[in-house]
């Protein structure tokens, strides 16, 4: 009766191989490495990039243990720091010659150092949290009421412009909290007004207020808008985030929407607060300026003679480019940018929205100067790029621009991107902060896994003296548990944190309460006179209910947790939940496999060791069990 | 080796009354310390600012309060953290003052008047974050409640649910009682182990139910009380030694876990001690007094009509 079918012992063979193969990265360790990233949107990091690498460092002479191409840039590995320092050095000055420009992140980092089978089949190191490995962790609260009064303030002077435009006397267009107010003399205004105001703005409600001669339009944003609102302001301040940390020189910041008006950013290893707080905070300007296209007037600049009103920057590509110093229009005018197709030649495009002042010194500009270049320069930090300049073919009204021509779906793509991620789309204000010294890390680790193996040992060496072999295979089993937890650990990649740990060493605890119970009550039905075979599969046949019963009301407390907890109270609950199924698993299928596999055969078995079984009315002691006395 | 040798069930059902003055006793002095002293909640729930910072040698504390005055903070608290070398400084939350600054300019003072603090730890918790974990926790506390009484309503009887969760209820108090009266720091991962604690401690009864529910089953004539002094009894020596194993491991935090993981397992451990005795003698005192009864677990399709106790028809 004590027997499994082979399946069964595949099934338990294969979870273990399993549990061990996702296990092992977490003991290799790390090695130091230097990562090459893109630190603009339009730059990519590829093959190239990886031959550039491999040549600068043979170049220099300085040999590395492996290299790889993945989402994030070109890592390489060294054997030391030291190396890994001075492969920076060279790498910093292959992809950035001009350091107050860079191009390209180069950054320091930690790969693990398992070997390369392993992680192809995705077997990866459990990744470490801040309270592991050191840094800084933000969380950034948008204010999506800015955003909406931004939206409103910009609509306000489109409904301006439109009502103009039809020649529509008006008592004037203003914001009143979060809506906008339009008065009127007369009812017939006031009911053209309010079609045009339809047309014009679909996302707007348009109620009738007020009486006699005081009429009013009265428009609020509808929900849905809103929400798009919202949404959109949080994935540009996102995209905004990104392209400003990348400056940090972070190998793997985190930036993630948390929640609907909440951002985290993550910067492992980053131990100046100020600075990246300073760069958060940044904001950058748009800046709209003409080119100076005159013949010659670029060479004589070039040669450090710039003509009077102008100066040189450098476009997307690297050329040169002549532009006037008087700035057209800013960034504030600018609405929003999005990458689209030419409604005629099917070109990719980028589509320009302006609000009415932006549209009507854009209609002026253009009209006077068909024909020749204007440059979109982001502004940031004193410095200027040439995003994009175009030649202007007609006179453009209405605040809608179209920015086409020699350009693929992929540059209309980021220019958009540039366009909009100059400025953050609301504010944000940090609302947690968190900074980790490297040392407390390392220290935490250190506390976090000794205190996990001693308990560990302490109940190993309980179990066994108590329960003879039945506690050796619980123990195995304890074992097989805490495996199988850091493979799925690793092989989620879950964030660890020292609550993780935690919950690691408290679910070890808890989980040998299974092995426990099945114990005892295979000695309980031992005592009761049944024999052993019989003890044995009774045992863990009534145990299990109990198991169950237990282990569910521990999990629905842990759902709650993970359902409610926020940062750390998170890593622990997952931690936890986790643990309680594979727990089940190891102390029921693993042990009794084990059971079967010593005990399973023996067909006259007459004694179990599992330690001294006492009957009442019983006074010697034995040191193994009779099952049938 | 072998620790309970027990010859007889042991009468807990005749203590019962007992038990339960003791534990009404202990749970009301920790309702009062909770009313008189409160909680000591640490910054994640109140908001502010704490900075862990280390010195090479014995931090002098009277000097990086100096500092933090001549700066223009105020109700700041300094204190020892773990060790001497290692300080811990609490700023209040304060409504004119822009959280990014406060960090630097803490150690900028440190620096002036207690030179070679290195900076180890900044927290910094806005106010709308700790309220919000403050209802979080609220709120999880609920739903693991609800959970509970639902499962095990739905698994056993009322009786069983609603008694589970009075004693188990009745343990997170008094580990918040402790937690008030030592004045020691309610964090987030205190919160974490006292819900740990509940989920936890519910399984202990649920163990000892599953004893009574079989009990009735399988053995007749025995009087309520009796069949709960023999579940206990027989399930006396697991809850002991599984508690015992869970309680090494978490020695074994509170040892070598250092201060962050100190009040968290400080928190399991009281929770582990109350758990057993609460789970034991108090929820099963408690099903007995809400009237548990033999008929409630005999499947009723058996019953056929006409049929006498023993089932035969006359």
């Amino acid at each position: 009766m004590n027997r499994y079918p082979l399946w069964k012992y595949i099934i338990i063979a294969i979870a273990l191989v399993f549990g061990f193969v996702y296990t092992l990265p977490n003991f290799f360790g790390e090695s130091p490495a230097v990562q090459v990233s893109s630190a603009k949107v339009t730059i990519k990091v590829d093959e190239n990039a990886r031959a550039r690498v491999e040549d600068a460092l043979k170049a220099a002479s300085i040999t590395h243990n492996g290299m790889q191409l993945d989402f994030n840039g070109v890592k390489t590995r060294f054997a030391d720091t030291d190396t890994q320092l001075k492969a920076k050095d060279v790498l910093e000055k292959t992809f950035n010659p001009d350091s107050s420009d860079p191009q390209y992140v180069v950054a320091l980092n930690l790969l693990t150092s398992s070997p390369q089978w392993l992680t192809s089949l995705h077997a990866l190191p459990m990744y470490l949290g801040l309270d592991l490995r050191g840094g800084v962790h933000f969380l950034l609260q948008v204010d999506m009421k800015g955003a909406l009064t931004k939206k409103l303030d910009s609509t306000s002077a489109d409904l301006r412009t439109a009502m103009r435009d039809k020649n529509l006397r008006h008592g004037g267009v203003g914001r009143e909290g979060e809506r906008l107010v339009v008065r009127f003399r007369d009812a017939e205004t006031r009911n053209k007004a309010r079609d045009i105001i339809a047309d014009n703005q679909p996302d707007l409600i348009i109620a009738d207020q007020g009486e006699g001669t005081d009429l009013k339009l009265v428009a609020t944003l509808k929900p849905e808008a809103q929400k798009k609102i919202g949404e959109f302001a949080l994935k540009q301040n996102i995209t905004t985030l990104h392209n400003r940390i990348n400056e940090l020189g972070v190998a793997e910041p985190v930036i993630q929407q948390q929640g609907s008006d909440r951002i985290v950013v993550q910067l492992p290893g980053v131990q100046d607060t100020a600075k990246a707080k300073d760069i958060l905070g940044r904001t950058a300007t748009l800046e709209i300026r003409m080119v100076d296209d005159t013949a010659g007037a670029l060479d004589a600049a070039m040669a450090g003679n710039p003509p009077f009103g102008t100066e040189v920057y450098s476009e997307r590509g690297g050329q040169p480019l002549l532009v006037k110093k008087q700035v057209v229009l800013t960034g504030d005018r600018l609405t929003d940018a999005q990458p689209g197709f030419d409604n005629q030649t099917n070109e990719a495009a980028v589509h320009l929205t302006l609000d009415s002042a932006g549209a009507r010194i854009f209609k002026d500009i253009t009209r006077d100067n068909v024909g020749k270049r204007m440059a979109i320069l982001l502004i940031e930090k004193g410095k200027g790029e040439v995003v994009t300049a175009p030649v202007i073919r007609t006179e453009i009204a209405g605040g809608r621009v179209q920015i086409s021509g020699r350009m693929s779906t992929m540059e209309a793509n980021d220019t958009a991107l540039l366009l909009r991620a100059g400025s953050l789309a609301a504010p944000m204000d940090i609302i947690e902060e968190r900074t980790i010294g490297p040392s407390l890390g390392a220290e935490n680790i250190k506390k976090g896994f000794q205190s996990t193996m001693w308990g560990f040992v302490a109940i190993a060496v309980f179990m066994i003296l108590y329960y003879q072999v039945f506690g050796v295979i619980s123990v195995i089993a304890l074992a097989s548990n805490l495996l199988l937890l850091v493979a799925l650990l690793s092989l989620l990649q879950a964030t660890l944190t020292l609550p993780g740990i935690a919950a690691i060493a408290l679910t070890l605890g808890m989980a040998i309460d299974a092995n426990v119970l099945i114990n005892e009550r295979i000695r309980e039905e031992l005592r009761s006179g049944m024999p052993p075979q019989g003890a044995i599969s009774e045992g863990y046949e009534r145990a299990f209910g109990t198991i169950l019963d237990s282990n569910i009301t521990t999990l629905i407390a842990g759902l709650a947790l993970l359902i409610f907890g926020s940062g750390p109270i998170r890593g622990f609950a997952v931690v936890h939940c986790l643990g309680i199924l594979t727990s089940i698993f190891s102390s029921v299928v693993v042990s009794r496999g084990l059971v079967n596999l010593i005990y399973g055969r023996q067909k006259k078995l007459t004694k179990v060791a599992i330690g001294q079984i006492w009957k009442p009315g019983n006074t010697t002691a034995k040191s193994t069990v009779n099952g049938k006395k | 080796m072998e620790f309970f040798r027990i010859q007889k069930d042991i009468p807990f059902m005749r203590h019962a009354l007992k038990f339960n003055i003791i534990s009404l006793v202990t749970f009301l002095l920790a309702v009062v310390f909770l009313f008189t002293k409160g909680l000591h909640l640490s910054v994640e729930f109140t908001g502010g600012t704490l900075i862990e910072v280390h010195y090479q040698q014995a931090a002098d504390l009277e000097k990086i309060r100096g500092s933090l005055g001549k700066a223009g903070f105020n109700d700041y608290a300094v204190q020892n953290f773990g060790s001497s070398q290692d300080v811990m400084i609490r700023l209040p939350l304060k409504a004119d003052q822009k959280s990014a600054q406060i960090g630097e300019s803490v150690m900028a003072s440190l620096n002036a008047e207690a030179p070679g603090a290195e900076l180890r730890r900044v927290e910094f918790v806005g106010p709308q974050v700790g309220k919000e974990l403050a209802e979080n926790g609220a709120m999880a506390l609920l739903l693991v409640i609800i959970g509970i009484v639902i499962y095990l309503a739905f698994r056993f009887e009322w009786r069983f649910s609603v008694s589970a969760i009075i004693a188990n209820l009745h343990d997170v108090i008094i580990i918040l009682g402790f937690f008030a009266f030592f004045q020691w720091e309610f964090s987030l991962s205190v919160l974490a182990a006292v819900l740990a604690v509940l989920g936890y401690s519910v399984n202990e009864s649920v163990v000892v139910f599953d004893r009574v529910r079989e009990t009735f089953k399988k053995v007749r004539g025995l009087t309520t009380p009796q069949v709960l002094d023999h579940a206990i009894t027989s399930t006396i020596s697991r809850t002991i030694i599984t508690h015992g194993s869970t309680q090494l491991m978490v020695l074994s935090m509170l040892i070598f876990g250092g201060e962050t993981l100190y009040y968290f397992s400080l928190a399991l451990t009281i929770g582990i001690l109350f758990g057993i005795y609460s789970s034991v003698l108090v929820a099963s005192p408690l099903v007995m007094w809400l009237g548990v009864s033999r008929e409630q677990f005999i499947s009723k399709t058996k019953v056929i009509e006409g049929a006498n106790e023993d089932g035969a028809v006359v």
